[in-house]
């Protein structure tokens, strides 16, 4: 018996969106690659530490004068600009961090993604086993509703959520809430779909270590009398500092079509200024990461020139992407099946899809 | 018993590299080591069904072109996640220019 598209989507891994993906081949499906040539893929995914020691060394360097020039002004308002840039490091930058580390592209030393990684989870709140995980099955799946657990703006859209977004609200409340979950030992169904039995005490681990290190801080500002620790570490720099990274990262997929097996269709590569890709480690090019994930971020403007040909053509700045995404969810609100089409390449087209 | 197959030629491969095998309904990947020695595993990795062939040769690590899954190709040993299951691998030896893998 066919197993029917549920409407409205529902967006959970254990529901009729996944029995309906399972179902028409759209999980762990075949998926369009661009064909570069073995050698040149060889060539741009060779690791080496150099430039994201260089850009960690910078990272750093940057933490130490925005939040030393913040502590300097507190409690005038002169801190505030400090803080705001401090909030972007701390609440932004962590997001390409985590995700390029997680990736174990951004360093040749496998430590060295490793610590990063840990550091970068942390000032993000995304617990670094689940997210490993989750985002394993974001580039089986990508934007398959019911297989992808990162989907960031789901349909009809609600528009209180995506303003919120922006803030971290329902991220950190979220992540509060499963912290607490996962200190006691409990997973939702979602999570027990994609993070295997081995990896789970691992999970309940970092809960209890992460939300030791929070209550530490709420407790020396107690002691103290004064915000001023929590404004350094914890949920606040993360929700005051998220902005730029929901700004850079909704380009990625809002709008686009959902349950397709072509990353060219549902991604977007954006041309970004050098601070947006100091800051977001060059995943502007997203189309090209989810091809060929592998390609470390400072190697993805070399595969750009390599692939465009194969793909539309990529958008000149933010504000054109946005000129897209924001009447795209709009309308997404009253018509959750609508979505942008791409135009691909004329001797480029997509491939048959599985589903159809 | 084992069951010996033609895998490639010596030389179709590059030294740290790997090739795809395709075989009775099967995929193997094949390994050329940075010390000239071959070696051969099943072709997909055991994360998720992906072709080892299209990632990177590291030394003795193969790495899973999608998720970052690595493996010894030597050994089949799973390095960590997203991979927690061994690759299996098969026995290799070169006769007459040929590259030939127990298939068994």
């Amino acid at each position: 018996m066919d197993t029917p598209l549920p409407t409205p989507h529902d967006y959970s891994l254990t529901g009729a969106s996944s029995r309906y993906a399972l179902a028409h081949g759209l999980a762990n499906a075949e998926w369009y690659r661009a064909p570069i040539p073995r050698a040149r893929m060889k060539d741009l995914m060779k690791r080496s530490d150099g430039p994201a020691l260089r850009d960690t060394l910078i990272w750093a360097a940057a933490f130490l004068v925005t939040g030393g020039l913040a502590l300097y002004a507190w409690p005038t308002l002169w801190s505030i600009p400090f803080f705001i840039a401090y909030g972007v490091l701390y609440g932004s930058s962590s997001d390409s961090r985590w995700h390029e580390c997680g990736h174990g592209t951004a360093f040749k030393t496998p430590w060295m993604n490793d610590a990063i990684y840990q550091i970068a989870c942390f000032m993000i709140m995304r617990e670094p086993t689940v997210w490993r995980w989750s985002h394993a099955r974001h580039h089986t799946d990508t934007i398959i509703v019911g297989r992808d657990p990162e989907v960031a703006v789901m349909r009809p859209t609600v528009i209180l959520k995506v303003i919120l977004l922006f803030f971290a609200v329902p991220q950190v409340w979220g992540e509060i809430k499963s912290l607490v979950r996962h200190a006691r030992g409990q997973l939702t169904p979602d999570e027990a779909d994609y993070i295997p039995e081995s990896e789970r005490p691992r999970v309940y681990r970092t809960a209890r270590i992460w939300l030791a290190i929070h209550l530490a801080v709420i407790a020396l500002s107690a002691y103290l009398g004064s915000i001023l620790p929590m404004l350094f570490v914890g949920p606040l720099p993360t929700m005051y500092g998220a902005w730029v990274h929901v700004l850079t990262g909704l380009t990625q997929h809002a709008g686009l079509p959902e349950n397709v097996l072509d990353h060219r269709l549902n991604c977007r590569t954006v041309y970004m200024n050098p601070v947006l890709r100091f800051i977001y480690w060059n995943m502007n090019y997203h189309v090209e990461h989810h091809m060929f994930p592998m390609v470390p971020y400072h190697r993805l403007p070399e595969l750009h020139e390599e692939m465009k040909k194969y793909c539309p053509p990529p958008y000149p700045g933010v504000l054109a992407a946005y000129a897209e995404i924001i009447p795209a969810i709009l309308r997404q609100v009253k018509e959750p099946g609508w979505s942008v089409e791409r135009p691909l390449p004329r001797d480029y087209p997509a491939q048959a899809m599985a589903a159809e | 018993m084992p069951n010996w197959i033609a895998a490639c030629n010596v030389g179709d491969i590059d030294a740290e590299d790997v090739m795809r095998f395709d075989h009775g309904g099967r995929s193997y990947a094949i390994y050329r080591s940075p010390d000239d020695v071959y070696y051969a595993t099943d072709g997909l990795c055991t994360h998720e069904q992906v072709h080892l062939a299209d990632g990177l040769v590291m030394g003795g690590i193969i790495e899973c072109p999608k998720h970052n899954g690595r493996f010894d190709y030597r050994s089949g040993e799973a390095k960590g996640a997203p991979v927690c299951v061994n690759l299996r691998v098969h026995a290799v030896k070169v006769e007459g220019g040929k590259v030939m893998i127990d298939a068994g």
